[in-house]
């Protein structure tokens, strides 16, 4: 099978204007994936499907991602001129990360017998431009699957033929994977908690009061 | 209960049957408790292979499984009830004629199991509907699930007709209809019924 790097070159000749980048994981699998911009993802996904040497026609997963905005300083060498004289002097660089909500999907082929190829799709942001195009024409699978990245991390699947909520019901308003989710506070009755449960069970407490036995909304 | 247990083994022996009108009334509700076909997950094999040859809980009475809740004496609830799942359950609940009775099977049902903290889960159905009797385990075994249904028999043949302690439906101010939670936007409303279930309170 080819590497993350052919598989780029070869979807850019197919489909020309798409803007991809190849992502290295740093862990001992190896298991590269490709970033692929929305605009081009339903024409890049077709590609890969119809491929006679990739032939991707099995898509295994679909999951969601959310990278909240993180802060990020790192140490960089930097030349710089320095009392006339250009020296490399370690810089301290502050930038953002994340932001955005983010789709992965996983490929495999079942003719070919190859594969994982895994695919990134990222929104803008994570409040108001949540929007993705949905792989669900071209990779049936993707159906159930993006209907559950909706309904945990609320990514908008435009041309999803049925896009509502799949575990939640439908006039749930949260998110429940989202970084940001606040669980509803039911921690009334914990027999055995430690850690975090511990923690959250004796807030619990003290909002209610000592006795903890009258549940108020 | 009227009549020692003693004389009334010897005067058995002889042919001679005492019983009380108790007695007779729970014996015949005891041994024909017919549950619903009611599995919600994992302890739903369970409950399976408890009505297969090994195990077989026809033994004991339950000997069909109704698929309508309104011909069921008895409701297992086996499996993890999600916050998606609970009105059905207390409405499944309310469809069934008095005498009704419940088990809840496994950790899942009693309070949420080894899922708890999870953002679908209800921390126990006896948050909403009165449970009889509880089987710790997850599973629990088959046999476990005949134990609990000897425990619920025992329980029956203990209720009086009359008095204090009657079971609901000789009882006219028993609660007949308990209220179904509604799917809010953030949570189940309300999260608990509060005249069915007070949370203990445990020293943290």
């Amino acid at each position: 099978m080819k590497s993350v790097e052919q598989i780029k070159a070869a979807i850019e000749a197919a489909v020309p204007g798409a803007a991809l980048e190849a992502l290295t994981n740093p862990g001992p699998s190896a298991q590269h994936s490709l970033l692929v911009d929305p605009q081009h993802a339903p024409a890049i996904a077709r590609f890969l499907r119809d491929d006679e040497e990739l032939a991707l026609d099995y898509l295994s997963n679909v999951t969601g991602v959310d990278w909240p905005v993180k802060e990020v300083t790192e140490k960089v060498k930097v030349t710089k001129t320095v009392d006339g004289i250009e020296q490399s002097v370690e810089e301290t660089i502050k930038r953002t990360t994340g932001g955005y909500l983010e789709a992965v999907y996983h490929l495999y082929s079942m003719r070919k017998k190859h594969g994982p190829v895994t695919l990134r799709m990222r929104t803008i942001n994570r409040t108001d431009q949540v929007g993705l195009p949905s792989l669900t024409p071209v990779w049936r699978s993707a159906e159930y699957q993006e209907r559950e990245v909706f309904d945990l991390y609320g990514i908008v699947f435009s041309n999803h033929p049925d896009l509502r909520r799949i575990m939640m019901w439908d006039e749930f308003k949260d998110y429940p994977m989202r970084r940001d989710y606040v669980e509803p506070d039911d921690y009334d009755y914990e027999p055995t908690p430690h850690d975090d449960v511990l923690a959250k069970a004796r807030a619990h407490q003290q909002r209610l009061g000592a006795s903890g036995e009258e549940i108020s909304q | 209960m009227a009549i020692d247990e003693k004389l009334r083994i010897e005067m058995g022996k002889q042919g001679v049957f005492v019983t009380t009108l108790n007695e007779l009334y729970n014996w015949g509700r005891k041994n024909s408790i017919w549950p619903m076909q009611f599995g919600l997950a994992c302890c739903a094999i369970e409950m399976i292979a408890t009505t297969m040859a090994r195990y077989d809980i026809a033994r004991f009475g339950a000997e069909v499984f109704r698929p309508s809740p309104r011909q069921a004496d008895m409701m297992i609830i086996s499996g993890t009830v999600t916050k998606k799942m609970a009105p059905q359950v207390v409405r499944l609940y309310n469809q069934m004629a008095e005498p009704r009775y419940v088990i809840a099977m496994g950790a899942c049902a009693i309070s949420g199991g080894p899922f708890k903290q999870g953002y679908n889960v209800l921390k126990g159905i006896d948050r909403y509907i009165p449970v009889d009797v509880h089987i710790p385990g997850c599973p629990p075994r088959p046999e476990a699930l005949l134990d609990a249904f000897v425990t619920l028999q025992k329980k029956i043949a203990a209720q009086p007709l009359t008095g204090e302690g009657r079971p609901r439906h000789l009882d006219e101010n028993g609660t007949a209809e308990f209220p179904v939670p509604v799917q809010g936007e953030h949570d189940l409303e309300p999260p608990s019924n509060p005249t069915q279930w007070k949370a203990p309170f445990v020293i943290l």
